[in-house]
């Protein structure tokens, strides 16, 4: 009994991280590892997706080693601050809020929010597609948004917790009722099931589901204008800590490059079928 | 069906043993580690002296009456911080954090201890008094009464319990998979996700789990045969 | 850790708790009757104890996450039961959550149950009978009163065990006091100080929960009864 407790303690004590930066350049990178095709599982259990093989990219033109580790979404900020890794590429946009507790490098992404439904239901007649920048909203897109509030009104819509989307359905349509998940794969096991009416996601990630090898979101369907800015934040960037100011320049550097030579552009049409990339 | 389940590496089955060995790790760890806990806990909530006492209550208490989520996600958020703090004390500014899988074992430690400092508890108290002052009268110290007369038979009583605090602890072990950590609910999560088919891994989970509490119980029990065999006699 | 922040947050946690206890009373009503129907059911012998038995002993060998896991997303999946009459039910994310937590209840509590029937002296059933009740009104005024007041103090550690478990409805969309917990922190990035105060709270229903099982069990017992009547 001793001795095991003794291996015990020896074990913890062993695995217990050291400080990252005494281990030259090391950089570990969180992800969700359940946002595809950003950033997911695949069945031998290795993080793969478009944010792994940008991480890479930039790590090496850093000339610094990545590792990526896996972190729960809902507790993916408060764990950066806490120095369980050093930066977070999963899909995370750069909002003012987020901006108040930590920083971003980039954007490297953008990508627009839209809203799904089940094919037979009635809001797969609204018209999809119609591009609605919030960074300015003119008189007509605010009728637009107030209309499709109206029509949600008392619905059940599905969204990731601590999102830009549960944001926006906050922010702009308080009379929905609002659910939150853990993943997006939930919010569509949800919405083929029943639960809800309508789910808000990325246009990326609506389209994995839709794909889903399972072919459980063959049924689903956008609905409502591809919402872009404004509440949703300004793109997809690099969390972290707002005192690595080194490691934001050096994050900066390398996407900015990226970006002009077209290399995020080459990895995103792989992963997404489009160019996600930040162009001008 | 049965590919969803297979080997390779389109198949979820490595995934889903690779989540079992990590289970068993962290839950024996903590297991473990938990006991020796446990046993401090039962002992200090013995002390003629008030404030072993004391702290032995609070700690089981506390424990006891907050959800095993809570405690494991507080054991999550909290564990840096406060390695920080002792970090600080001794001049270190940089980042220091536990890994998940240690953070799980310390939680379900920490469980461990709170659950199985009852079931001492009542096992030393079980250990008739008059062999601790047969041990007295022979010339044994406290500490060698303790160690030597007292603790052997306490640790046969406590056994039938421990098992019990085992179910449990494997059972809340499920819980760390909020830690991120690859253990089997982890792993049955993502597969359930990537394939569309939730009732067939959790179901497959479950029986996973069912395996593994259902081996351990008779591990249990062949244990406390072994323990007891010297009073077979006696008791019949 | 921000102790300000995690007494600010106790109000805001407080619109979970109409719902934890919601879920944790209803759970332990609907699992105390099926823990004694499935006690009583035991007794029968033959196939019903061979039921009952493998009912206990999955749902008590199986981590209670897999069970609200498998039935919420897991019977979902099925398009035959979102077809049956038992879908409007199964489809609200708190009837799911009441269902997993009463089923999960209800092996314990068989479990409870039968340790209490054991416990009933035979002299009791035998005087009983002697006094020429019938079989229903032995079991209805002896047996049954009997076991259940020996039943009760582990039927507290149930309720607290119940109350506990009622926090893993947070991860099937439910807001009550976990849920909540988790919207908060998701908003203030201090999970520390906000979990801090769910397990305040949890910690007061349960200390609460116990002292409440402790005066009813003072109050059944016999020296307690026999000193009111005199």
């Amino acid at each position: 009994m001793k001795r095991l407790i003794l291996a015990a303690i020896a074990v913890v004590a062993l695995s217990t991280a050291v400080d990252a930066y005494a281990q030259s350049r090391t950089v570990r990178i969180a992800t969700e590892g359940a946002y595809r095709p950003w950033n997911f599982t695949d069945a031998s259990g290795a993080l793969v997706g478009f944010e792994m093989d940008l991480g890479r990219e930039l790590c090496r033109r850093m000339n610094a080693t990545c590792t990526f580790v896996a972190q729960d979404w809902d507790g993916i900020i408060p764990a950066l601050q806490q120095g369980r890794y050093d930066a977070i590429m999963a899909g995370m946009s750069i909002t003012p809020r987020r901006l108040e507790v930590i920083d971003f490098a980039g954007p490297y992404a953008t990508d627009a929010t839209t809203f799904a439904s089940l094919r037979n239901s009635p809001f797969a007649q609204i018209k999809a597609g119609d591009p609605l920048d919030m960074a300015e909203i003119s008189a007509d897109e605010k009728k637009t948004i107030d209309d499709l509030a109206a029509q949600l009104r008392g619905r059940n819509v599905g969204v990731q917790i601590s999102t830009i989307q549960q944001q926006m359905l906050e922010a702009l349509m308080p009379g929905v009722r609002v659910r939150t998940y853990e993943t997006t794969d939930a919010i569509a096991l949800d919405l083929v099931a029943g639960r809800i009416d309508a789910l808000l996601v990325d246009r990326s990630a609506l389209k994995a589901i839709v794909e889903a090898e399972g072919g459980q979101g063959r049924n689903i369907q956008a609905f409502g204008p591809a919402f872009t800015r404004g509440v949703l934040g300004t793109g997809v960037g690099v969390g972290l800590r707002k005192q690595d100011q080194d490691l934001k320049r050096a994050f900066e550097t390398a996407i900015g490059e990226a970006t002009r030579d077209g290399t995020i552009a080459r990895i995103s049409t792989q992963w997404f079928g489009y160019d996600i990339s930040i162009r001008n | 069906m049965l590919d969803l389940f297979s080997l390779g590496p389109r198949g979820w089955g490595d995934e889903l043993l690779s989540g079992t060995v990590v289970t068993i790790a962290v839950s024996v760890l903590g297991f473990v580690l938990g006991c020796a806990l446990g046993l401090a806990t039962a002992v200090a909530s013995l002390s003629r002296r008030l404030a072993p006492r004391w702290l032995a209550d609070v700690y089981t208490t506390i424990v006891r009456g907050v959800p095993s989520l809570l405690v494991i996600y507080l054991f999550f958020f909290g564990s840096s911080g406060a390695i920080m703090f002792f970090a600080r004390m001794f001049g270190y500014t940089g980042f220091l954090s536990l890994d998940a899988f240690s953070v799980g074992v310390l939680a379900l430690a920490v469980l461990t201890g709170a659950y199985s400092a009852e079931v001492f508890r009542g096992a030393l108290q079980a250990v008739p008094r008059g062999q601790m002052e047969a041990g007295r009268a022979v010339g044994l110290s406290d500490g060698q009464v303790f160690r030597y007369v007292r603790l052997p038979q306490a640790l046969r009583l406590a056994l039938p319990g421990l098992g019990n605090v085992w179910q449990l602890v494997l059972k809340d072990s499920a819980l760390v998979s909020v830690t991120a950590l690859a253990e089997l609910m982890r792993m049955t999560s993502v597969a359930a996700r990537s394939t569309g088919q939730p009732f067939t891994f959790y179901v497959a989970a479950g029986i996973l789990y069912l395996l593994l509490t259902t081996v351990s119980t008779l591990l249990f029990v062949r244990a406390e045969r072994r323990v007891g065999r010297h009073l077979a006699g006696v008791r019949s | 850790m921000n102790l300000d922040l995690v007494w600010s947050s106790l109000p805001r946690l407080l619109d979970g708790l109409v719902l934890t206890l919601e879920l944790a009373v209803l759970s332990l009503a609907i699992g105390l009757a099926a823990g004694i129907g499935l006690a009583l059911l035991r007794r029968t012998g033959g196939a019903g104890r061979w039921a009952v038995d493998a009912y206990v002993f999955v749902f008590r060998g199986t981590p209670l996450l897999v069970q609200i896991f498998a039935l919420y997303f897991g019977l979902g999946q099925f398009e035959a039961v979102r077809e049956s009459v038992l879908w409007p039910l199964l489809r609200e994310p708190f009837w799911c959550a009441v269902i997993a937590l009463a089923l999960n209840t209800a092996a314990y509590t068989s479990e409870i149950v039968r340790g209490g029937l054991e416990a009933v002296p035979r002299g009791a059933v035998e005087a009983a009978e002697a006094l020429g009740l019938r079989r229903a009104a032995v079991w209805l005024t002896v047996v049954l009163p009997l076991a259940l007041r020996q039943a009760l103090p582990a039927y507290g550690n149930e309720i607290v065990l119940m109350v506990k478990g009622t926090a893993l409805a947070s991860t099937v969309t439910l807001l009550e006091i976990t849920g909540i917990a988790r919207q908060i922190a998701s908003r203030t990035y201090a999970p520390l100080e906000i979990f801090t105060a769910a397990g305040i709270l949890y910690l007061a229903i349960n200390l609460l929960a116990v002292v409440g099982v402790r005066a009813l069990e003072r109050r059944l017992a016999p020296e307690a009864r026999a000193a009111a009547r005199r």
